[in-house]
């Protein structure tokens, strides 16, 4: 087999020995060595492709909370306030007013051809359109005809038209309803909040499948969006894997041309977790390098902006009750001890510090039972952990995916509404997190916000909120770590570090392939680091053709 | 009936849903399984969503297939995780359609807040939410530092308590009198093994006297039911009002009164809960009520209902 070996304008190898290199043998898809030509040569005949020769290499991007759903919510119709890339690198603008939102939409419409297929959109954000809400007689604009729903970017309130609330039953006077609020006219507003109040509406308007399920579509469209933000390893962090959906997962992501390894956990739902165990060893088993399967994802809370989340003492800074438990400490507790027993790992959702103290009491008195060495246990988001529960994780060997795009989304929001100024200011405390020794991968949770590490890593280095507040000076990090962590970081997450994550001796050949230099750029301008495509198992995938 | 067409009936009335909540261990899955083994009759549609493992008797099931498990005397039980919404719909479109849906909480959902969706669905009705508690651990529960708020809210949101495993509490009445601070105005029932009376989980059938019938551990010998004819020409409203109020202590009460303008009304009582709907023209006029002996004064119910139709109509006042 050839070696090839590329030069490029500059090689960030994430390996402290030897931190930069101007070329990287690759061979098998895995990376002989990165150094200088003539180093290179001494592994015998080799080609030189210089395509990157002007282009900056970073080890591949891992984004370690995603969901291959982000491609199948492109079905939809993009209704955000902020711009957003689509899996074909086309830019949606972002929608500044309620008009623009049912311009889009009904454009969308004019295009169905059934005049009573439901029209369904996503991403929009409420809270920017000065206090006023979008109510179904908005949407009575886009259509009457056909049922229309929007699901909000927190995925926690759908829009209506009335003509989604009639099919319901819903278009009535006398509703009562923590989740349904009424106009001046008696009838709902459109507005259904919480999922209580969305499930009726769900099968009206498009979205009554399991919204974790990937199709195989939206999976394709999916790795789109990875090699156009520099991703070549991605988490489906909550599917339920169903046997119909590996079969398709294992064909799809196999094919020469699928361009993301697929990292799918299997979320605890539907089956005990004895049967949990014993099915996530089996997946483990059907793992090919594409797509591997094998690890447990928990959900313990809810969120913080559906207010959902377990907070401890003193709550929500809007008095809001205190959340909800997605499952009880004992089945917690039990599939904890179960997985280490078994040698299995597990991810836990955790986005309130009340949730992320059961988890940890959980894995302390899981590993008491169960001692093991390199469990790699993680908590997921663990947005509002303070020091002292990084100090404990770091002891009990617990790792963090933290979610710093909130700070951009939501931080306003978390200043003012949900948590108050002192817990925001400390939320996704990745300094802290480093500080103390924990291990730190940092994620974008799309399609909740969208996939793009350099993004998120810029969130994290500047904690910038949209309207420009620094969200906690003290928990910046800088660039160096943030490239670190959204690279090996993740990939420790996953227990892949030894196989991704930097460009290595022996690793897999994953490259980000950049046009500018995130190590120079500057902090202020990590977002705009301009991605050519990636290099994935050594094959090469520009954006441009993808 | 034409080939593949669905034969005309009358409109159907809403399909009652019963709401089973409490945390793990209080008897949930018990509680289903007695219902199940005493449906007398009805058909029974069991919704679960607890992890895993199938919470029915093994000896009740008959056939099962990806979505429905079909079960003896005509019941049925599913399982509807993420999906509740259509999983109603799929129970309510079966032929022949179910009678009654008991529809099991999760250990740490919020029984109000699927009650609260239940309300909002066409052609289903909430009959009403039952809570669990255990006897032997609730006031440990429902002081933990991680579910304790959830326990205590689960109880708020329920129209009845029944307070399982009292055979295995210490002070059963300590208990009982904790819960009523927990819980106010909450109706409660005492069980072990969750035995009691269909009636009392779902409500009486439509038509006759309530059959207070239990299993092994029958406690029936401490219910009473009593049949009440209210005059036609009730308020239907004050009339359900009046058997919500905390001080009758009634447990359920049901049945059909006619209004002032001819038309029947269906009258549904859940602890404070009560319901008016319209009811089919041919339905009997008469009202079951339910409640504990020695608790319920049904003499004194009898002459509040006859009185409140008696000042409704007026015939009787100078």
């Amino acid at each position: 087999m050839t070696t090839t070996v590329y030069p490029a304008r500059k090689i960030v190898t994430m390996n402290p020995a030897r931190p930069h290199a101007t070329h990287v043998a690759v061979r098998d898809g895995r990376i002989v060595g990165a150094g200088t030509l003539d180093e290179l040569a001494g592994w015998g005949a080799y080609t030189l492709d210089d395509r990157f020769a002007d282009k900056v290499l970073m080890p591949g991007l891992v984004e370690g909370h995603s969901h291959a759903m982000e491609g199948s919510f492109w079905a939809y119709v993009y209704c955000g306030y902020f711009d957003r890339m689509d899996p074909e690198g086309t830019v949606w603008t972002g929608l500044k007013s309620i008009d623009e939102i049912v311009a889009r939409l009904r454009e969308a419409a004019d295009r169905l051809e059934s005049p009573t297929a439901p029209l369904a959109g996503w991403s929009l954000d409420a809270i920017y359109y000065g206090g006023r809400r979008v109510d179904r007689h908005d949407l009575d604009r886009v259509s009457t005809g056909r049922a229309v729903g929007v699901l909000n970017a927190s995925g926690h309130i759908l829009n209506v038209n009335s003509k989604a609330l009639e099919m319901a039953g819903l278009l009535k006077p006398g509703i009562d309803h923590p989740g349904i609020p009424l106009g001046k006219d008696g009838l709902p507003t459109g507005e259904m909040k919480g999922p209580d109040a969305m499930a009726p509406l769900g099968p009206h308007t498009g979205f009554d499948r399991d919204l974790l399920a990937c199709d195989e579509p939206g999976l394709r469209r999916f790795a789109r969006l990875c090699v156009r933000t520099g991703v070549t390893t991605a988490a489906d962090l909550a599917n339920t894997l169903p046997d119909d959906a590996v079969d398709m997962m294992l064909r799809v992501t196999a094919e020469p041309g699928y361009p993301a390894r697929i990292v799918a956990l299997r979320r605890f739902y539907g089956v005990t977790p004895e049967e949990l165990i014993e099915r996530v060893l089996d997946l483990r088993e059907r793992s090919h390098d594409n797509l591997r399967l094998g690890v447990i994802k928990v959900v313990a809370d809810g969120s913080i902006q559906g207010f959902s989340a377990r907070l401890r003492w003193p709550g929500y800074y809007n008095g809001a009750p205190e959340g909800l438990w997605y499952i009880p400490p004992e089945h917690l507790l039990e599939i904890y001890e179960r997985a280490l027993a078994a040698g299995v790992q597990v991810h836990t959702h955790t986005n309130g510090d009340e949730a992320t103290a059961l988890a940890l009491d959980c894995v302390e008195a899981a590993l008491r039972k169960h001692p093991s060495p390199d469990h790699r246990f993680t908590l997921q988001h663990c947005q509002l952990a303070d020091s002292a529960q990084f100090r404990r994780m770091a002891r009990l060997g617990v790792g963090v995916n933290l979610f710093p795009n909130h700070h951009f989304y939501w931080g306003d929001q978390h200043y003012g509404i949900t948590v108050g100024p002192e817990r925001a200011e400390r939320m996704n405390a990745c300094a802290t997190a480093l500080a103390t020794g924990v291990p730190l991968a940092i994620h974008s949770d799309a399609p909740v916000t969208p996939l793009g590490p350099l993004f998120t890593a810029w969130c994290a280095v500047n904690r910038r909120t949209a309207t420009g507040r620094t969200l906690g000076e003290h928990e910046r990090i800088g660039v160096a770590d943030a490239l670190r962590t959204i690279t090996l970081g993740a990939a420790y997450t996953f227990k892949l570090d030894g196989e991704i994550g930097s460009i290595e001796t022996g690793k897999r050949a994953d490259f980000a392939v950049l046009e500018d230099d995130p190590e120079t750029v500057g902090g202020e301008a990590l977002k705009d680091v301009r991605i050519w495509g990636t290099v994935q198992g050594g094959r090469i995938f520009p954006a441009a053709e993808i | 009936m034409a080939p593949g067409g669905k034969r005309p009936g009358p409109p159907q009335l809403p399909l009652p849903v019963t709401v089973v909540g409490g945390y793990l261990g209080a008897g949930k899955t018990t509680l289903i399984n007695a219902m199940l083994r005493r449906a007398g009759g009805r058909r029974l549609a069991i919704m679960v969503n607890e992890f895993g493992a199938l919470p029915i008797d093994s000896s009740l099931i008959e056939a099962a297939d990806d979505r429905i498990v079909t079960l003896t005397g005509g019941c049925v039980c599913c399982s509807y995780g993420e999906d509740m919404v259509s999983s109603l719909a799929m129970l309510a479109a079966l032929d022949p359609r179910p009678d009654h849906v008991l529809l099991e909480a999760s250990g740490v959902a919020f029984p109000g807040a699927i009650a609260g969706t239940v309300g909002l669905l066409q052609d289903f009705v909430l009959d009403g939410t039952v809570v669990l508690a255990d006897a032997e651990t609730v006031q440990r529960r429902a002081a933990d530092r991680y579910i304790g708020s959830t326990v205590r809210q689960q109880f708020a949101q329920a129209d009845l308590i029944l307070l399982n495993k009292c055979d295995l509490a210490a002070d059963p009445d300590a208990v009982e009198a904790w819960l009523g601070e927990a819980a106010p105005d909450v109706r409660t029932v005492r069980a072990r093994q969750a035995d009691v009376p269909i009636s009392v989980v779902l409500g009486a059938r439509s038509g006759g006297p309530a059959k207070l019938v239990g299993g092994p551990f029958d406690h029936t010998g401490g219910f009473v039911s009593a049949m009440l004819n209210p005059p036609a020409g009730a308020d239907p409203g004050a009339l359900a009002r009046l058997l919500a109020d905390p001080a009758h202590r009634l447990l359920r009460a049901k049945g059909f009164v006619r209004r002032g303008d001819g038309a029947m009304a269906a009258i549904q009582v859940v602890g404070n809960r009560w319901t008016v709907t319209e009811a089919p023209a041919e339905a009997r006029s008469g009202l079951v009520c339910i409640g504990l002996k020695g608790q319920v004064d049904v003499a004194a119910v009898r002459r509040e209902v006859a009185e409140a139709a008696t000042v409704r109509t007026g015939t009787d006042t100078p």
